[in-house]
């Protein structure tokens, strides 16, 4: 990650080129804390913030921590999904399709080990380093489909991937066990962590590992000489040409990032379930991830953590007016999860229409006219 | 043999409503440059408004009445009240603009009727009539077939013969001249979309019961296969619309005939992007393959 940056020293302001160990290093130049290392201040970020969180777990009730898990879960896919539609411009409505690859490949791989009776600490990572893998794999063959579309052209081919999970689930019933979908042994905390550990708070932990090192890995790839690239393709292909970029390997490259997130936010939200079936992964899925980075902000990581905490929070909103309300039983039915579809539709439209840079555009300006404020007094 | 035939005639009648529905997606494409998500929603709603009336008064004309003015209605309403305002800032603005619109009609819809199937008249017998002992053709795929092959000439009409149909085509291909010229393109742009999400609703009453029966997420296959087709055609060509969707409903009718219904989404997903990747402008157009 670090040894795109010397490709990329022309455009550094500073006029003398650092030795390399010394952007690792503490000190000036730059910042006094990171020395200008990209990747070390992104490290610093992470750490500080999973220790909040890892310490924000041990307050909250077993339910709170599933949300913390799920939202967790959800930044995994809505962090590279960030990076394709915000920082390259490719729409794709497949997203929760590519969820599902990495969930399915978690509960196969559980299964074929729990059948064989082997057990290990190793498993968990090992399944959901698969689940990467083969997601990566899907995501490059639409990827190379994606590269010579464009707008609505992407769009439909990937919405027609979208709606083809539960087919897929059913042609291969002996693989993936149609509609019933598969199930397979839930994650226990380990020994060493006290037989009273509360075991939603595990995988709260085990959904944070994988969200930081994820925004981490985004991090720097939108800081990278790649991430400019990405940037320069979405906003003229020709001058990006121009300029040396070799416009549908970026894109490609762009697509099979992004799908490997997705497949690790699905193998983990598969984890926390310890079930998978194509219901979870319908055509709704992925115009929820839509919706959750457009309101979080289009092209802003800081976004994509916006709307994976929204995607959680708008879900439990209709079960939490049904019960305030005491709603009869008839219309709670019809509300349930209609509700949350109504609400995700109307702020999908009123910020498109109203904010097109999200909830992160719109504190970004909001500070910046503070800022302004501030001198002139 | 009997089976191809049957096949055949089948595929050639929900190849009809795909090519109805792949209509409907080229007029606004023609007219507004961008693909519409929610034709599928829209033709829902319609169709839920369509068939209430034709329950309530007992007539199925009436109620198929009801539903093309009540597209014509929506497509008017969303075009003036949503896309108009859709800046273009953002590129992929009217998409996501479009799939929130999905989602709204979709929650709407099932907050006011339930989010089960509801069983769908037809004027026609659905069982097929047998000619010299073959069993081929339903006198309601005939109806479905003939209603959407009037509606072709009709648009064709209006588009060569009239002169709302020339100021459409006008401000559709040149705006800018158009507006210089006297045309008020707003309003022939909402014309446009009045008249697709017509042609979609009629489409959505001749399509449901079909399938299962009335549902919030009844369209949502047919979307994309209609999506599909419009591709196929060729965005840009109505004839290539009626071609593509007549095209795509045989293959896909032998291919749920011969390989079972579960592979439709799969033959969709490979005939779209075997079109897009041979010619990424659809079959009927001339328009050069980009290179990657």
């Amino acid at each position: 990650m670090t040894a795109t940056r010397t490709d990329v020293s022309t455009a550094d302001p500073r006029p003398a080129r650092p030795s390399p160990l010394r952007r690792l290093l503490p000190g000036p130049p730059g910042n006094p804390v990171t020395g200008g290392s990209t990747l070390l201040r992104h490290l610093i970020l992470a750490v500080l913030a999973g220790t909040v969180v890892v310490l924000v777990t041990n307050q909250l009730e077993p339910y709170q921590n599933l949300q913390v898990a799920r939202v967790c879960a959800f930044l995994c896919v809505t962090a590279g999904y960030t990076v394709l539609v915000g920082l390259n411009g490719q729409l794709s409505l497949g997203h929760g399709a590519l969820m599902a690859t990495g969930a399915y490949t978690v509960a196969l791989t559980r299964q074929a080990f729990d059948e064989r009776a082997v057990q290990g600490r190793w498993v968990l990572p090992l399944s959901l380093l698969l689940a990467v893998a083969v997601t990566a794999v899907v995501g490059l063959v639409i990827g190379l489909a994606a590269a010579r579309l464009r707008g609505p052209y992407l769009a439909g081919v990937t919405l027609a991937v979208a709606t083809l999970v539960p087919a897929v689930t059913t042609i291969f019933t002996e693989v993936f066990n149609g509609e019933q979908g598969l199930r397979f042994p839930t994650e226990t905390p380990p020994a060493f962590l006290g037989a009273y550990f509360q075991p939603e708070r595990w995988l709260a932990w085990i959904a944070l590992v994988a969200a930081l090192l994820t925004m981490l890995l985004m991090a720097n790839l939108v800081a990278s000489r790649f991430g400019r690239s990405l940037r320069a393709v979405r906003d003229d292909e020709v001058a990006a040409r121009l300029a040396g970029v070799h416009v549908a390997r970026t894109q490609v490259l762009a697509f099979v990032v992004s799908a490997a997130c997705a497949g690790l936010g699905g193998g983990v939200y598969a984890v926390l379930t310890a079930t998978v079936a194509p219901g979870k992964f319908a055509l709704d899925l992925s115009l929820f991830l839509l919706m959750a980075i457009v309101i979080g902000g289009l092209g802003s990581l800081t976004g994509a953590v916006w709307g994976a905490i929204l995607l959680v929070a708008l879900q439990d909103l209709p079960s939490r007016i049904t019960e305030t309300f005491a709603l009869p039983a008839g219309l709670a039915q019809r509300l349930e999860g209609n509700l949350a579809l109504a609400v995700f539709g109307l702020i999908l439209i009123v910020v498109m229409i109203v904010a097109p840079a999200g909830l992160q555009g719109a504190a970004r300006s909001l500070v910046a006219r503070l800022r302004r404020r501030v001198p002139s007094r | 043999m009997d089976r191809f035939l049957f096949l055949t005639f089948d595929g050639l009648s929900t190849g009809a409503v795909y090519a109805a529905f792949a209509l409907a997606l080229v007029l606004i494409w023609r007219a507004a440059r961008l693909v519409n998500f929610a034709q599928g929603a829209m033709a829902v709603a319609t169709a839920y408004v369509g068939y209430a009336v034709a329950s309530a008064t007992g007539s199925y004309w009436l109620g198929l009445g009801v539903a093309v003015l009540a597209g014509l209605a929506l497509g008017a309403l969303v075009e003036r009240v949503l896309m108009r305002f859709v800046g273009p800032a953002n590129p992929l603005g009217d998409v996501i603009v479009a799939l929130g619109l999905v989602l709204l009609i979709q929650a709407v819809l099932g907050m006011v009727f339930g989010n089960e199937y509801r069983p769908a008249t037809v004027p026609f017998d659905t069982d097929a009539l047998s000619i010299g002992g073959i069993a081929a053709v339903s006198p309601y795929d005939l109806w479905v077939f003939g209603a959407v092959m009037v509606v072709v000439v009709l648009l064709a009409l209006l588009f060569t013969r009239t002169s709302i149909g020339l100021r459409m085509r006008a401000s559709a291909f040149a705006p800018e001249v158009s507006r210089l010229l006297g045309v008020d393109v707003g309003r022939m742009l909402t014309v446009g979309w009045a008249l697709a999400a017509a042609v979609g609703a009629l489409a959505g009453m001749l399509v449901i019961p079909t399938g299962l029966g009335l549902h919030p997420h009844a369209m949502d296959l047919v979307f994309v296969v209609a999506f599909t087709a419009a591709v196929v055609g060729g965005l840009d060509s109505p004839a290539g619309a009626v071609v593509g969707g007549l095209l795509v409903g045989l293959i896909l009718s032998y291919v749920t005939g011969y390989l079972g219904p579960d592979t439709t989404p799969l033959a969709v997903l490979v005939l779209l992007l075997a079109v897009l990747l041979v010619r990424p402008g659809g079959l009927f157009s001339s328009v050069k393959a980009r290179h990657v």
